[in-house]
């Protein structure tokens, strides 16, 4: 198929499956079975006997559990269906995820991954035998100090929040070491930092600073300066920030912190403008982390499992989860005995199959090929921001006419102003051409934000074919609003009423206090 | 073709006749002083004047934008307004169902029938009164019904120093729009206004009034995930823990006006004077409503520390509805001991402008300027600009 006509990106006729699908539990009918399990036989029953007394009485069910209840076909109906409703990174052009790094991750990683060799080792297994994967995630240890300057790494963090508050807690560790703990309570932020450098500092007890950007929108050197003191524990920001400016003075916002008795940490869950190109590490960072399943690969999204490795100085190393991988030049272990350790933040040593798709994606690239990775980010990005602020409503807030790093976040808020059209409507329309656009983090700072990252793995072609769906749906907004209001027509996406998001009496988190909250209402 | 509003509509309290009920009050005079450069339109004197001087009413053209933007629920809807140009021509110009309630003097309207049409909103409990008008305006509404509805305003005079305005009347329609659907929050906005006597003399001297309950658009700042939103409250307590936790005995606390400090008196269980300063010593109150001698009074014998918020969208820290905190209070004082507490949502209404100062005293208000801390939050802190 031609993807332009008359040298204009084509629009795709897009129509997804719309199913009237209840939610799996709202399917069960009494009695229905998947499978049904044969009796035990006499013999096998004679020789284990009665199985069930060997669980202390206290732990056993009195009810069996309250699952739903289905024949095969019609669970594999159900799942098929929904599938069939989502938008997922294989199916759009991923653009429009900003801060998620959605690059397409080859099948092939996918295959190593589920081989029999990863699928069917266990981590409580000796070590002994299970060197293959220490090796490669030793091996794979040395690709990340080598992109970050720093010493020493853990994959213990099964997320890139989990990794920033295992970074808040080996700084705390550091301060408690040299009996400042108390003194150091504050740790400092920006306003377009990921929101997770604040909150996980704050769930690791830290009192947080944020700092607003200034005239130009850059990180604010000067706020800085005036936020430091005695009780500044440390930095934690992330660079590029979520608007994909890169913070020029980012050396002396680390001198600045380094003198105030401080630590800094490098938030690069989002590393993919800078690898090969900066590191935490010439920069002075003492502490950074990187998110596999956003820059490397492997891959991110449907909150499957992830790793926020984390990396440290020297000076920090002995700070680190447990345990760590030491290789003794013929042998790899896993070093439990550090007593100044801050212990563990998740089970075992790192999401393993996480870590080998990641070692895979790097290796299948190398050195030169990681940059060419971060190169083409950027040269993508930039296209993508010269593109659409040719497009009416368009802006892209601070730092104006300077490039960005590998994502920006724009603003819509003329096109709203003109049109009453809000960007997450936008967004709903954007889905009936097939693909995804996303707004931003809460609070919204930039007004009718949308933020988009078209990483490295989106040809030009794809990025004007993106663009060209945004430019229809500002001009569907100017000239037909209540279309771009009443959408989608053509997708799944759903309008969400939010006003019960506000309403803490109406949240349910599991389908049992869903079910516990609707008795209540009844009664 | 909004399945979701629809149904939104259908469980919210509709009146008898199966309609939500909109009361709409014009102030046919408000904005005419502006484009002849009189500050202001309030008195009957420089009503005449203004006309006199070729001034046009701005309030219909900016009714009927904001009207427009109402038009896609015009069939759930019915306007209850007063005569002629204090309400009717703007519905029956954008074809809306209108009732009329009231009488006035066609050309002579005064901030008495303004006041009355308001109480009779109030008597007929519409679901939202909508105003088109200024700062006077909003007076008016609030000494007629307080905060017993809640009210919305079209910006249509020449001063808007109050909240509770929308941006442009045309966003005024579209929170109109989200208010009769359920989807929007309510606030506490303040009413403010400058003495336009003084004004006119170059003196400028805000005041505040009180507070109007206005519904605000938490997607503005917030967008659509924000669990946090019941909200710029949850925020306000957290504000107000945190102050209260760093309270000490040896400082006497002098408070200043605002829904913000007011969450902090009410966490120590005292009744704070709405729109005054009050001072707070060991948790307990050691001064209401106090003025500046008062203040100076009692700073002669302690330290103290002075805790203010912003006002939303402006930003003004001292000078505008607190100048009882003069700039002989402030210095004695001291910078340091300057406590700011504001919601993040406030510090983003003021997309990036800095802080401001306008104490009369410059070289207290170039002392002011600079960073300071400001208390978002338990355990959060912003570092905040301050300009004069």
């Amino acid at each position: 198929m031609k993807r332009y006509t008359g040298g204009k990106p084509k629009l795709r006729r897009f129509h997804q499956a719309r199913w009237d699908e209840p939610i799996i539990f709202e399917l069960s009918s009494e009695g229905e079975r998947g499978v049904l399990l044969p009796d035990v036989e006499d013999e096998i029953k004679s020789e284990v006997g009665d199985v069930v007394s060997t669980i202390p009485e206290s732990m056993r069910r009195k009810q069996p559990p309250r699952l739903p209840e289905l024949s095969q076909p019609r669970v594999l109906r159900h799942y098929i269906r929904l599938s069939q409703e989502t938008l997922g990174t294989d199916l759009n052009i991923d653009v429009g995820q900003g801060t998620c790094t959605m690059k397409y991750s080859p099948k092939i990683n996918e295959q190593l991954a589920r081989m029999p060799q990863m699928t069917e080792i266990h981590p409580l297994q000796d070590e002994e035998t299970v060197q293959g994967i220490l090796e490669v995630m030793y091996k794979f240890e040395q690709i990340l100090k080598e992109i970050s300057g720093l010493d020493q790494f853990s994959f213990q963090p099964a997320a890139g929040s989990q990794a920033i508050y295992a970074n808040a807690s080996i700084i705390r560790a550091y301060h408690e070491a040299r009996g400042e703990a108390d003194q150091r309570d504050e740790i400092i932020t920006t306003i377009f930092s990921h929101p997770s450098d604040a909150a996980c500092a704050k769930t690791a007890g830290f009192k947080v600073i944020t700092l607003y950007p200034d005239e130009d929108g850059y990180p604010d050197l000067e706020a800085l300066k005036a936020a430091v003191s005695e009780r500044t524990a440390g930095l934690m920001i992330t660079n590029p920030e979520d608007t994909g400016i890169f913070n020029p003075k980012i050396e002396e916002f680390v001198k600045v912190v380094h003198e105030a008795g401080g630590l800094c940490s490098y938030d690069q869950a989002n590393a993919n403008g800078i690898l090969g190109i900066t590191r935490a590490g010439e920069a002075g960072f003492d502490l950074c982390h990187f998110n596999l399943h956003k820059t490397f690969s492997s891959p991110h999204g449907c909150g499957g499992p992830a790793v926020g490795a984390i990396g440290v100085t020297k000076e920090l190393a002995k700070f680190l989860p447990v345990p760590v991988i030491e290789f003794d030049g013929s042998k790899y272990h896993l070093d439990y005995g550090r007593p100044e350790s801050i212990g563990k933040v998740r089970a075992f040593c790192g999401v393993a199959p996480v870590v080998l798709k990641s070692y895979a994606w790097a290796m299948s690239h190398g050195a030169e090929g990681l940059k060419e990775v971060a190169e083409i980010a950027v040269l993508n990005n930039n296209y993508l921001l010269n593109k659409l602020l040719e497009i009416r409503g368009v802006s892209a807030p601070y730092a104006k006419g300077k490039r960005r790093i590998e994502q920006v976040r724009y603003s819509l808020e003329k096109l709203t102003r003109d049109t009453g059209v809000h960007s997450e409507e936008i967004g709903l329309r954007a889905a009936d051409f097939g693909v995804h656009y996303w707004t931003s983090h809460h609070p919204w700072v930039v007004p009718e934000p949308c933020t988009l990252e078209p990483t490295e793995s989106y040809s030009k072609a794809d990025l004007d074919e993106y663009v060209e769906i945004i430019r229809q749906v500002s001009d569907e907004a100017y000239t037909n609003p209540e279309l771009v209001k009443t959408a989608p027509h053509n997708s799944t996406i759903h309008k969400i009423d939010t006003a019960p998001l506000d309403d803490p009496s109406q949240w349910a988190m599991t389908w049992r206090a869903y079910r516990k909250k609707v008795r209540k209402e009844r009664e | 073709m909004f399945p979701w509003h629809t149904c939104q509509f259908m469980d919210k309290s509709r009146n008898q006749s199966g309609r939500r009920k909109l009361g709409l009050i014009v102030n046919p005079i408000a904005g005419i002083g502006g484009r002849v450069g009189l500050k202001g339109s309030d008195g009957a004197e420089i009503q005449k004047k203004a006309l006199q001087l070729g001034a046009l009413p701005q309030s219909l053209t900016r009714t009927v934008q904001a009207l427009e933007r109402v038009a896609s629920v015009k069939e759930d809807l019915e306007i209850v307004t007063y005569p002629s140009e204090m309400g009717e021509d703007a519905a029956k110009e954008c074809g809306f169902d209108h009732i009329v309630v009231g009488s006035i003097r066609k050309g002579k309207t005064t901030a008495e029938d303004t006041k009355n049409a308001a109480k009779e909103m109030l008597r007929l409990s519409v679901d939202l009164l909508l105003f088109a008008g200024g700062d006077g305006t909003a007076r008016d509404i609030y000494n007629a019904i307080g905060e017993k509805m809640p009210v919305l305003g079209i910006p249509a005079g020449v001063k808007i120093h109050s909240a509770a305005f929308a941006i442009s009347p045309r966003s005024a329609g579209d929170l109109v729009v989200l208010f009769l659907q359920g989807r929007c929050g309510i606030r506490e906005a303040e009413v403010m206004d400058i003495d336009e006597e003084a004004l006119r003399r170059g003196i400028v001297s805000a005041k505040l009034y009180g507070y109007l309950r206005i519904p605000f658009e938490k997607r503005l700042i917030q967008g659509l995930k924000t669990p946090s939103s019941g909200g710029e409250k949850e925020a306000m307590e957290a504000i107000a823990c945190e102050v209260v936790d760093g309270m000490k005995d040896d400082y006497l606390y002098i408070v200043g006006p605002g829904t913000t400090t007011r969450a902090i008196t009410s966490k120590l269980g005292l009744n704070k004077t709405l729109v005054g300063v009050d001072v707070v010593s060991k948790g307990k109150l050691a001064g209401t409503d106090v003025n500046e001698a008062q203040l100076l009074k009692l700073l002669e014998k302690r330290k103290a520390k002075i805790i203010i918020t912003p006002i939303g969208g402006q930003g003004y820290i001292f000078g505008r509805g607190n100048q009882q905190i003069s700039p002989e209070v402030i210095k004695k004082v001291g910078r340091d001991n300057i406590m700011v507490v504001a919601a993040p949502e406030k510090i983003n209404s003021l997309r990036g402008r800095p802080f401001l100062v306008d104490t009369g005293d410059r070289a207290v208000d170039r002392m002011l300027s600079g960073y300071i801390r400001v208390v978002t939050g338990y355990n959060e802190h912003v570092i905040y600009k301050i300009s004069c």
